[in-house]
């Protein structure tokens, strides 16, 4: 059995107060529960506070760029199967700057599960809108207000048929709500979208922890999450009421699942070098 | 003997198939063959060309005049007819061409033999095929054998009723047009393979291990891609097709990160799109393959053909510092061992490695000989299984002597694997002090690069070891420069010095190439406007070569075309 301190890592840079610390928290606790040694799951982060994150909890570590985590999951699942494989972005990173590789990630449905810190800000370039920031919302490059109608990530991965779709709040009170949704999506087989509700205590003065506390409620008990029509008009919910919890689920296989060359072994254990170089040449004859 | 057929047409009319099926015909029947394709960047329609050159000794490019032309369009005639060599001759259907006067002139009726015999019109393309082979002398056999198997998924009826066909054209000609041409025979029972070079970066990745290829397809790179494929059954390959550029180098980087080998390719527009995924390669220091077949830039350009102009963009692709190592290819053979050494090298040294190729190179057939498995590198420098277990502590960027740390596979022991896009310490964790930041770029650059260059194999001298004149060149244009010397050899003491390893530049401890330069006068043949080899030679030696010939249209150099500037210049 592993213990909440085999996941210490290094010490947080983030800001005192923000929603990191809490999904960190509840992402340590939910492999505690899922008895998951650190060796034995990969995380994929890009750029942005979100990107810092596997830097603090133990575990195999793929730090890449800004927008490019959903190819790199998919590579290292596609080359391990046997790997558990997360990646961690924020707004920006997935939505903005990696939205084609969300798109197509959905589609292929790889076993991977993503988690997205969403603060509607830009934190680490200092407090641009990102593609979930309010419309009217005026920052420092923005000074007309944000322009754009922001992106319902709910709504978008219900429409391309997610096969795990779930949205949950940061924050102390609502940990164990969502620690218990982290390991529903990391349970899943196939792609799995977490959209994580977050202050950002430094550039979102407005979607406080506390706004978000007195709107975010839980999906009813007797939610059917199968109903794609009924996910989908409660993900057009915001405002006075956000609805949290699992969203929707389908059982699409996933997409090794359907690669000939896996169904025997992980690729990683299989044969390389190949020997018989004659025998590759005979077709050019 | 050395002849030059042609197949022009439109898009659509299935060149392709013809070209092939003769090409491998003349290879099996033991001569030399080398081919090459000119089409245009649409998928009906236009016109495109299959070039088909054949001899009773080695070959290695293709020639501007024209033997035989078969024309299957009226354009064809229209354009190439000013192309045929002294003893050049044009066969066409007055049907499909409109009847066209002149002595050298043979008019088959493919459309009437058709209807004669009521099968389908597409199979024209059969009586023509029976008819060149007629007027070139040659037997039907093995054209039917090897027409099955271009075409086994059509069934036994489809191939049987095309040969019968390819029959009727062939009697037709014989009866009407006796003695066209008289070739010799190639006097060669030893038969060749015949390969184009993205099936070489193919099959030399194959044998190199590797396990994984995503890419988003673009001509002319795709070719490679179909070829591993078609083999990913066979021998366990993933081929993923990405969404888009950027994805597909993210995925191959995160498939080498957990342990596979891997690779992409692409051609100018793609690796653009891949740079920024280039240089993270090279601060994580994953090991890739990345084949960048270039074709006429900028921006779109001319989507179909050929050109050498992206040298320095691969050279320079990623920002920041960092080693990388880059070959140019010039012959589908050097294609595949480069592209072994390139997994070699990149997994050795856990830096990216391209291999630039181009259009010319990607769709050209070369006769070959054969590829020799004891010259294929299979060297493992992962660290796994018992020899990771053992390990007390593991750190992905420990400091070693060569600056080469061991690359541990996530997931087979208790060790983690941590590599990070931002500046780090031996742990692989975000770090911002000056001191660490100088350890890792020595690390990265210092250290790595003379071992890398050790490896580099100097330039290819081909014809007169002490040469009055040199032509200087990289990539592709090997073969017609080879010939070019065979052919200027006999007045004047010429050579060819060919480089297929540019990148870190080759030393001149093992071949002092430079002094060799400073002896001749040089004359630097690229397929590009600016020189690029010939300012990269000088950057690197202080070297400057004494002219410069440059085709840009997009075309590859034909032999005859090369000669006429080379004794322009003379």
């Amino acid at each position: 059995m592993t213990t909440f301190d085999d996941y210490s890592g290094q010490k947080p840079a983030w800001c005192q107060g923000c929603g990191n610390f809490a999904i960190l928290n509840a992402l340590k606790r939910a492999m505690v529960d899922l008895d998951m040694e650190p060796h034995q799951f990969t995380i994929v982060s890009g750029i942005g506070q979100a990107g810092k994150l596997p830097h603090y909890i133990k575990c195999n570590t793929f730090n890449g760029l800004h927008g490019r985590t959903l190819p790199v999951a998919t590579g290292i699942k596609l080359a391990n199967h046997d790997m558990a494989v997360l990646a961690v972005a924020g707004d920006g990173d997935c939505y903005g700057e990696g939205g084609n590789h969300l798109i197509h990630a959905i589609r292929r449905n790889i076993n991977v599960t993503l988690l997205v810190h969403n603060n509607l800000v830009y934190g680490l370039t200092r407090g641009q809108a990102s593609p979930t920031t309010p419309q009217g919302r005026i920052t420092k490059t923005q000074p007309f207000g944000s322009l754009s109608s922001p992106l319902n990530p709910m709504a978008l991965a219900i429409s391309l048929d997610c096969s795990f779709v779930a949205r949950a709040f940061a924050g102390a009170s609502g940990l164990p709500f969502l620690k218990e949704i982290i390991k529903e999506a990391i349970n899943h087989e196939g792609f799995a979208i977490v959209d994580i509700l977050q202050n950002c205590v430094s550039f979102n003065k407005i979607n406080t922890f506390h706004w978000y506390k007195e709107r975010a409620y839980q999906l009813e008990t007797g939610y059917d999450p199968t109903d794609r029509i009924e996910a989908f008009r409660r993900s057009l919910e915001w405002g006075e009421k956000i609805p949290t919890g699992i969203f929707y689920r389908n059982d699409r296989p996933a997409f090794e699942k359907g690669i000939t060359p896996l169904q025997d072994s992980p690729l990683v254990k299989q044969n390389y070098f190949l020997k018989d170089l004659q025998q590759e040449l005979a077709p050019f004859y | 003997m050395d002849f030059t057929l042609r197949i022009g047409g439109k898009a659509g009319q299935g060149l392709p198939v013809i070209g092939g099926v003769l090409a491998k015909h003349f290879s099996r029947s033991g001569f030399h063959v080398f081919t090459h394709q000119d089409y245009m960047s649409r998928i009906r329609g236009g016109h495109n060309f299959y070039q088909i050159r054949f001899a009773d000794h080695k070959i290695s490019c293709s020639r501007d005049n024209i033997d035989l032309l078969l024309a299957l369009d009226a354009d064809t005639i229209n354009i190439h007819r000013h192309n045929l060599s002294d003893i050049g001759k044009i066969l066409y259907d007055p049907e499909m061409c409109g009847a066209v006067p002149g002595k050298e002139l043979i008019a088959i009726p493919f459309t009437d033999l058709v209807n004669e015999l009521d099968v389908n019109h597409i199979m024209v393309n059969s009586a023509a095929v029976g008819a060149v082979l007629a007027l070139l002398g040659q037997k039907l056999h093995p054209f039917d054998e090897i027409f099955g198997s271009f075409i086994s998924q059509k069934g036994a009826e489809v191939i049987a009723t095309n040969v019968m066909v390819a029959q009727a054209g062939f009697d037709y000609a014989r009866r009407e047009w006796p003695g066209q041409f008289s070739l010799s025979s190639p006097g060669n029972d030893k038969k060749n393979m015949l390969m184009n070079g993205n099936q070489a970066i193919g099959l030399g990745a194959l044998m190199s291990g590797c396990k994984f290829y995503s890419a988003y397809p673009m001509p002319p790179s795709t070719g490679i891609m179909d070829y591993l494929a078609s083999k990913a059954e066979e021998h366990g390959v993933v081929v993923e097709q990405a969404e888009d550029e950027i994805s597909a180098i993210n995925m191959a980087l995160g498939a080498s990160y957990a342990g596979v080998r891997a690779m992409t390719a692409t051609s100018g527009g793609g690796f653009a799109l891949m740079t920024e995924g280039v240089s993270l390669a090279g601060i994580t220091e994953t090991p890739i393959v990345v084949a960048e077949v270039q074709r006429p830039g900028p921006a779109t350009g001319l989507p179909s053909r050929t050109e050498q102009s992206d040298l320095f963009f691969v050279i320079h692709g990623g920002h920041g510092e960092f080693a990388k190592v880059v070959f140019t290819p010039g012959t589908p053979e050097q294609a595949f061992y480069l592209t072994n050494k390139a997994f070699q090298m990149a997994e050795k040294y856990q830096v990216p490695v391209f291999v630039q190729s181009d259009q010319y190179l990607a769709d050209s057939q070369w006769s070959l000989s054969g590829f020799k498995a004891d010259k294929v590198l299979q060297e493992d420098f992962r660290l796994r299984g018992q020899q990771l277990n053992t390990l007390e502590n593991y750190q992905r960027y420990a400091y070693t002597k060569k600056g080469i740390s061991p690359l541990a596979i996530p997931g087979e022991s208790r060790h983690l694997v941590v590599v990070d896009s931002d500046e780090h310490d031996q742990d692989g964790h975000i770090i911002e002090d000056g001191e660490t930041r100088n350890e890792m770029v020595a690390k990265r650059l210092f250290k790595k690069i003379p071992h890398i260059q050790e490896e580099i194999e100097p330039p290819q001298l081909y014809g007169d070891q002490k040469p009055d004149f040199l032509l200087v060149g990289f990539g592709s244009t090997y073969g017609v420069l080879k010939e070019a010397v065979d052919n200027l050899r006999e007045q004047w003491a010429f050579a060819m010095l060919h480089f297929s390893e540019v990148y870190p530049f080759p030393l001149t401890d093992k071949f002092d190439y430079v002094s060799l330069l400073n002896q001749a006068i040089t004359i630097c043949v690229e397929n590009n406007a600016t020189g690029q080899f010939a300012n990269l030679l000088r950057l690197e030696t202080g070297y400057r070569c004494n002219h410069l010939i440059n085709r840009y249209d997009g075309r590859p150099f034909g032999l005859e075309s090369l000669l006429g500037e080379l004794y322009d210049y003379l």
